[in-house]
């Protein structure tokens, strides 16, 4: 019988354009969970309820479509810090351009070396945060990850780490098309910082899996390139242990669709976890859409999500966040805030806060808010000499400062801080 | 100096006139204040001379120095010399009051085509001044106005009315909300910048600021138009006796 539900011949038609990856039984089995998940369940539609803001048909498309290529005259991110350069090009490592995978107190594997060892501390992880994150919304993008991905790195850390692992996803084929799979475990009491950058591909499809360990810390800064017809779809899963602390930020400037997905799951008591992130983007062909899914199940825990977009001449931004604090989690502190700065009347910013509560013990607090330049503010700048266009900046950097004030290292938040600067810059009138 | 002539102005959004023919000349070093009722266009004035959005002039001119005000563009008319001390000063989250005052200056500096000033210059000059307004570092840090006392706000005006050496400064009600200390600290601030060729407009309710700005001429405005002018006595006849007497001399 011929299938005609298109969620389904989408996924059908996604699964059947990428090989199965070979490698040990456990990869295997969780990849071919993976596949079966996104077979129950179909591709994203428009008409599904968690995409009602972002039409996914150009995530879910085959053939991928394509994207011109971007030539920036800037220095690449993360450039000039103290890190290990490790470089994908369209979605493949490159060992040439990389450093050694080598920092001290942490083991780095490629996905194709861990997933070949029939025993690796990988078989708890991959494929399992992605899962545990279909329950209880459907994240078929992952699932497409989980099944094909031979891209990507095992990441090991033991102890605090000296320096960043940075990786760079560089864009080189107008038709290329990524499934990266990242798996990071950070043990009791260690310290890791990674930090992303670049468009990855045409067409980017990332997961990061990450399990923080008790008294552990995860930090995580990504930016993600300014191909202006770059597609990506990411998925970040943290689990937190008791007493950890987990960060991310991400800055997304340009792109024709970009959907970053954050699900973190509190498992360990005292934990804090902070997702943020700051993005700016210009023309009707821009459409960006966070989606946040936190959960607390653990008593005294604190999570943070803190999203600004700045939005010209007809662009889009999205923000769907939940907090979901069940019956045990007492005491929980839960912030969410997500502001969309308008700078014409063509521009959207779509927002769907949600607090789902089963605890009695808790201080949660969510705002949403959608406006224009303060024109107050702007007289009293430029009365006091500042040139309009300089004034508009200063407030739009302002305004967007208050995500990148949850980067908690003071030199990657000066880098964010001024390509944002850049970006206005180059747009003044 | 500033030459304001039959000066009308409505609002934007209604049909309603405020200003019905202002005139008015400050010549140079000169301290002019106005006095008068409440609504009676006092603020307005001060709006329109550093071209607030909102109002529409239909008649009559600005000049500062023979340049034409009305004409340019709110940070135009700041870089050719003109300056408003707000009555309420705007909070800025997220802009540190020190990036704000370099950036104006600098900004100013660019338009007037002078060299900018270094980091290290600019942190010598505003220590400095920001020391003889008793305005502490740690407010220089802090996001313009956020979280600022009513009489921290007036001297933070004050400060930037002296870094940008302004030529003529326009004070709207810069004594409203001030206890008597904070008052005088704010005057001695004004009467530091008179060098006998700065000018200054004080607009106020009371005569008590001009005990401590010393005016050279009072104008009382009412209904949009200045109906008397004269030494410092006037203010304190207004003090005296209100403005009913004034107001049906006039009539």
């Amino acid at each position: 019988m011929a299938v005609t539900n298109p969620k389904f011949e989408a996924s059908e038609a996604l699964l059947a354009a990428y090989a199965v990856p070979s490698g040990a039984a456990w990869a295997t089995e969780a990849r071919a969970k993976a596949a079966a998940h996104l077979r129950a369940i179909g591709a994203p539609n428009k008409r599904d309820e968690y995409w009602k803001y972002t039409n996914p048909t150009a995530l879910t498309e085959v053939p991928t479509p394509s994207a011109a290529l971007f030539a920036s005259d800037e220095a690449p991110m993360f450039d000039a810090i103290d890190r290990v350069k490790v470089v994908f090009v369209d979605g493949v490592l490159d060992t040439a351009q990389s450093d050694d995978l080598s920092l001290e107190g942490v083991e780095i594997e490629t996905l194709t070396e861990a997933t070949s060892k029939d025993i690796h501390w990988a078989k708890d992880l991959f494929g399992v945060l992605e899962a545990n994150g279909q329950n209880p919304v459907d994240r078929p993008m992952a699932a497409l990850n989980t099944a094909v991905a031979t891209e990507g790195l095992v990441i090991h850390v033991k102890a605090e780490t000296t320096k960043p692992l940075a990786l760079r996803y560089i864009h080189t084929s107008e038709n290329s098309d990524a499934m990266v799979h990242h798996v990071i475990k950070v043990e009791e009491g260690a310290k890791f910082t990674l930090l992303e950058s670049g468009p990855g591909a045409a067409r980017f499809n990332s997961v990061l899996e990450v399990d923080v360990a008790d008294n552990a810390e995860f930090h995580h800064v990504r930016t993600q390139g300014r191909d202006h017809e770059r597609k990506t779809a990411t998925h970040m899963y943290g689990r937190l242990g008791a007493e950890s602390i987990y960060r991310s930020f991400t800055m997304t400037v340009n792109g024709m669709l970009t959907r970053n997905e954050s699900v973190l799951e509190f498992t360990g008591d005292d934990a804090q976890a902070t997702v943020s992130g700051a993005s700016a983007g210009d023309g009707k062909d821009f459409h960006h859409d966070d989606t946040v899914f936190v959960t607390h199940d653990s008593v005294d825990c604190e999570s943070r999500q803190v999203f600004k977009k700045v939005l010209r001449n007809g662009a889009t931004g999205v923000f769907q966040g939940k907090i979901l604090v069940q019956p045990d989690a007492q005491k929980t502190d839960g912030y969410q805030i997500s502001q969309g700065l308008l700078l014409d009347d063509d521009s959207n910013f779509l927002a769907k806060p949600e607090l789902e509560i089963y605890a009695d013990d808790v201080a949660c607090s969510h705002g949403s808010t959608v406006g224009a330049i303060d024109e107050d503010a702007m007289f009293y700048l430029t009365s006091r000499g500042v040139p309009k266009a300089q004034a508009q900046d200063m407030l739009i950097l302002a305004f967007l400062g208050e995500a990148i004030d949850e980067i908690d290292n003071s030199d990657l938040a000066d880098e964010i801080h001024d390509r944002l600067a850049a970006w206005m810059e180059r747009r003044r009138a | 100096m500033l030459e304001i002539k039959n000066l009308q102005v409505g609002l934007e959004e209604e049909d309603k006139q405020i200003l019905k023919g202002v005139d008015l000349k400050i010549g140079e070093g000169e301290v002019h204040a106005i006095m008068g009722p409440n609504g009676s266009g006092k603020s307005t004035t001060s709006y329109v001379l550093s071209g607030k959005d909102g109002y529409e002039v239909t008649d009559g001119s600005a000049e500062l120095y023979g340049e034409d005000l009305l004409e340019m563009e709110p940070e135009e008319r700041a870089a050719a010399g003109l300056f408003l001390a707000f009555q309420y000063p705007v909070e800025i989250p997220g802009v540190g009051n020190m990036t704000f005052l370099r950036t104006a200056v600098n900004a100013q500096r660019k338009a007037r085509g002078e060299e900018e000033l270094s980091a290290g210059e600019f942190l010598k000059v505003v220590r400095e001044k920001a020391k003889a307004l008793k305005i502490d570092a740690d407010m220089l840090k802090r996001p313009v106005n956020v979280g600022f006392s009513g009489g921290e706000k007036k001297r933070n005006e004050i400060l930037q009315m002296a870094m940008l050496e302004p030529k003529m400064c326009v004070l709207d009600e810069t004594d409203s909300g001030l206890d008597v200390d904070a008052m005088k600290l704010v005057a001695e601030g004004v009467n530091a910048l008179r060098d006998g060729k700065r000018s200054f407009l004080v607009i106020t309710h009371y005569q008590r600021l001009l005990d401590h700005i010393k005016p050279d001429v009072v104008h009382i405005m009412a209904n949009g138009k200045i109906v008397k002018s004269g030494g410092p006595e006037l203010a304190l006849e207004v003090e005296n006796n209100g403005y009913a007497d004034i107001l049906a001399e006039v009539a």
